[in-house]
């Protein structure tokens, strides 16, 4: 007797391939999101606000109702529309160059102001869908396309850490920086991925996660070279984790 | 023992799922799909598959569309 074990999620259109380049982590975290929407069953309620960069065509994959907007404003977008209909799911679905580098004053004020959403940041250290310039995030020494020598700290200054920045917020409710660099780190961001979920769903509070992604093309890695460069020199920056979680700090 | 079924026009031949299948059963086709791909194919002569959906759960472009276990 077959059991079915694994079934692509319903929440993804069927006709809708992902339009990345081969490799590239947004394919993965948009389909634990949906695998995630179909496992709570609120597809029917579920609003999701896509952002500028690679990380714009959630309509062409999700059977959900989009709102698309401008450079790094997603989060203020999402503001209106989960208080206007506070019964919906509201997400965003960012970049680190539309959330940690354009957007960042958005991202820190609606963290802040403790709105109940969801933030979701892909953060690959550059501005993958322009043709790989340097974004905030970016590593010291680094080689992107407006730093062709690497990242110069003494002209362009530290990457921002993200996660920590904004588990400072007194408004957040759940912080963490997952990887997916791995068959196990996958699992474990899809774990944080759903208690980011339940605090909205809960009503307890604005969460945000950061996601360690790849970016092949524009790194200039093999897709298989590129996991090992998250595991190996990203994770040492931007280190994984749960900054911030007030259910557990309340338990205590 | 198990079995997944690939979309092979969703598959764009990053080679994520043949790094991370246990028992490697997924390598690249002599054929090419319509993007000129050589695209990931499961071969399990001997029965080997775990149904794990580890290849699953790692694919870029969620081409592996099920897996079934037995």
């Amino acid at each position: 007797m077959e059991t079915l074990v694994y079934k692509k999620p319903e929440c993804l259109k069927k006709d809708g391939k992902f339009t990345f380049c081969p490799g590239c982590g947004h394919g993965v975290v948009l389909r634990m999101i949906a695998e995630l929407i179909d496992e709570f069953g609120i597809q029917g309620d579920t609003i999701a606000i896509s952002s500028v960069g690679c990380s714009i065509f959630l309509e062409k994959f999700y059977d959900l109702d989009v709102a698309g907007a401008s450079h790094g404003r997603s989060p203020s977008v999402a503001t209106g529309i989960k208080r206007s209909l506070p019964g919906k799911f509201v997400f965003t679905y960012q970049g680190d160059g539309d959330a940690l580098t354009i957007g960042l004053n958005e991202t820190i004020h609606t963290a802040s102001r403790g709105e109940k959403i969801t933030t979701i940041c892909i953060n690959n250290t550059n501005f993958g869908m322009t043709g790989g310039q340097a974004s905030a995030t970016t590593l010291v020494g680094q080689v992107t396309k407006t730093t062709p020598t690497g990242r110069n700290p003494e002209y362009v200054g530290y990457p921002i850490h993200a996660a920590e920045m904004v588990a400072k917020c007194d408004g957040a409710a759940f912080v963490a920086r997952v990887s997916i660099c791995s068959p196990a780190s996958i699992k474990k961001a899809k774990e944080i991925l759903k208690k980011a979920f339940e605090m909205q769903i809960k009503g307890i509070g604005y969460s945000f996660v950061e996601v360690l992604a790849t970016c092949p093309t524009n790194w200039g890695m093999s897709p298989v070279d590129s996991m090992k460069h998250i595991k190996d020199d990203i994770e040492k920056v931007h280190p994984t984790g749960i900054f911030k979680d007030i259910t557990q700090t309340e338990a205590r | 023992m198990g079995r997944i079924v690939i979309d092979k026009e969703s598959c764009k031949g990053c080679s994520i799922c043949m790094e991370v299948c246990p028992k490697h059963l997924i390598h690249p086709s002599s054929e090419t799909n319509a993007h000129g791909v050589n695209f990931a194919e499961f071969k399990d002569a001997k029965n080997e598959c775990l149904g794990c959906a580890i290849c699953a759960h790692s694919c870029p472009d969620a081409a592996i569309t099920e897996v079934y276990k037995s």
